[in-house]
């Protein structure tokens, strides 16, 4: 039995996509308990952004439910406004951006806005919110998904959050750098590979097969020559990960 | 200048009329003044375009209450729940009823209430390049950036200019000059964007308080149409140094209005069948009570002498 479970191996697989010095779209829960992780490990100096407006050099002292949450404002190492904040990834200025979604493709497309045609859609999420934007200007937009077959769909009903568009090189004919460098899952670690910039599986998380990561994806999806297993958390990620989840959370 | 001093549920029949646009919680998850929507829900104002990049669920509330024809944002949901209820039932179902959605996101929204706050024609921005959101929103413009060789392309986003923005301080005077502290989401652009601004102040101060720290100043009293001391505005809905979150409202919230039926019951007890504010209040009791900031963490103090 693992001493560690699937989540804290995400958080943990997360914070490695974070390195020293980088600025950072943290987002909430699972993501900023990385960006914790991080800060306590490989990357000190990294620095955290809130779409609120928030900018921090250290996550929060408790769980926060929302960002806006009081403990988030509390020595924070600026309480700005959206467009100040936001605006860094406009200027160039921000290194990666964790998003979620509901539906993510086989080029890193994300659907957060609707099911279905957009005009008479089968169900409606709540939208964007910041991570069209942050998938569209972050040097590394950095998908946290469940592994499931109607969430890693071949072609997302709607392109909320730009990932590599139609593959190659669409993304930068549409006017946009960057891209997805990392899908998290709670399975594996799918990356954009060859030319045409189309998720691979990259790294199987421990106890997973290629033959079942395969089974819960929606599009046919590949192997990238060089796949790994992820590694197992080490004994400093998962001292750093129980002194922020103080109350096993994520366990 | 003048006093500005009014009662919520003065300043809502007042300076908001049906068909208005009204940008509320501009804030995104803290400051939601949610007594404003409350005491709109009740003075059943109907036809409004709320305008708000995330709302919390005070966008929800309204569109199940029926006071809203259209929705121009980027979130509409329950933070800490998940998806809402209303805002679902509205787009899948059209029940009650369908608003038409304005899709943005969080900057577009912002570049739009900043080119209403600063008087630009427009804002160009590069965000939404490749986004579905540019099929959706076709009020959302690509274009050829002038001043590029290579023909960049940047997007265009038109101005907002709300009729009414309503905003959460945690002190203003009467004359409507005020303090705000933590982030602003977009309160800001909001405040300087929309034609009236309606401020909820959690304490009204004597004008000195609020003239001995001018940096902290959101925006001036003269910008300040009405200004409604309401204490605990925010419910449940945090504020800096003054109410923290009450979360399980929101996941109370969620699971009662995930039925149209539990949605009416829940308005019911919580909007309509209270009289005001004050009876929220009163209804809360000790829940609120447990929700005040009793700690202290204060700033450094600032000194402006002139001499």
């Amino acid at each position: 039995m693992a001493n560690y479970s699937i989540q804290e191996l995400m958080i943990v697989a997360a914070s490695r996509e974070i390195r020293d010095g980088e600025v950072v779209f943290v987002g909430m829960r699972l993501p900023i308990t990385a960006y914790g992780v991080a800060r306590l490990t490989h990357a000190p100096n990294a620095v955290g952004l809130f779409e609120t407006g928030v900018v921090r050099y250290a996550p929060a002292n408790s769980l926060l439910y929302t960002m806006g949450d009081n403990a988030n404002q509390l020595n924070a190492a600026w309480t700005a406004g959206l467009i100040p904040v936001m605006s860094l990834l406009q200027r160039g200025r921000v290194d990666a951006g964790f998003i979620g979604g509901a539906e993510i493709d086989r080029f890193g497309n994300i659907n957060t806005s609707y099911i279905g045609d957009f005009k008479n859609p089968t169900t409606k999420l709540p939208g964007s919110g910041g991570a069209a934007d942050i998938a569209a200007m972050s040097k590394r937009t950095l998908a946290i998904m469940n592994h499931e077959k109607r969430r890693l769909v071949e072609r997302v009903d709607y392109i909320t959050s730009p990932g590599y568009l139609d593959g190659g090189d669409s993304r930068k004919i549409a006017g946009l750098s960057g891209g997805p460098a990392a899908v998290i899952t709670d399975r594996a670690i799918l990356r954009p590979y060859g030319d045409n910039n189309e998720l691979h599986l990259t790294s199987t998380h421990p106890g997973q097969s290629v033959e079942d990561i395969r089974d819960h994806t929606g599009w046919a999806l590949q192997v990238a020559p060089d796949v790994t297993e992820t590694p197992a958390p080490t004994l400093d990620e998962l001292t750093a990960l129980h002194t922020i989840d103080t109350d096993g959370f994520w366990r | 200048m003048d006093d500005k001093i009014l009662s919520l549920n003065t300043a809502i029949a007042e300076h908001i009329q049906p068909g208005d646009s009204v940008v509320l919680g501009a804030c995104l998850e803290p400051e939601v003044p949610f007594a404003a929507a409350h005491e709109i829900i009740r003075q059943k104002i109907t036809g409004l375009n709320m305008i708000a990049p995330i709302s919390d669920v005070s966008t929800d509330m309204l569109i199940g209450a029926g006071c809203c024809s259209d929705i121009t944002g980027a979130w509409v949901g329950n933070v800490s729940s998940g998806l809402g209820h209303n805002y679902r039932r509205s787009i899948e179902a059209a029940d009650p009823y369908r608003v038409t959605v304005h899709d943005h996101s969080n900057f577009s929204l912002g570049m739009a209430l900043m080119a209403g706050a600063y008087g630009m024609p427009y804002a160009p921005m590069r965000s939404l390049l490749g986004s579905d959101i540019l099929k959706s929103n076709r009020q959302l413009k690509i274009a050829a950036n002038p001043f590029s060789d290579t023909g960049e392309q940047v997007v265009l986003v038109p101005p907002l200019k709300p009729d009414v923005a309503i905003v959460a301080v945690q002190r203003a005077d009467r004359f409507g000059n005020n303090h705000h502290w933590g982030s602003r989401g977009l309160i800001f652009e909001a405040a300087m964007a929309a034609k009236k601004l309606i401020l909820l102040a959690d304490e009204i101060v004597e004008p000195d308080v609020i003239a001995s720290d001018p940096s902290r100043v959101l925006v001036p009293g003269f910008l300040t149409t009405a200004v409604c001391h309401v204490h605990a505005a925010v419910h449940p809905a945090p504020m800096t140094g003054r109410w923290q979150r009450d979360t399980s409202f929101f996941g109370d919230y969620h699971s009662h209005s995930r039925t149209r039926d539990g949605f009416l019951a829940w308005l019911n007890e919580w909007v309509l069948d209270v009289p005001d504010h004050e009876a929220y209040l009163k209804k809360l009791g000790h829940r609120l009570d447990n929700l005040k900031i009793t700690g202290s963490a204060l700033a450094a103090d600032v000194n402006y002498a002139a001499e």
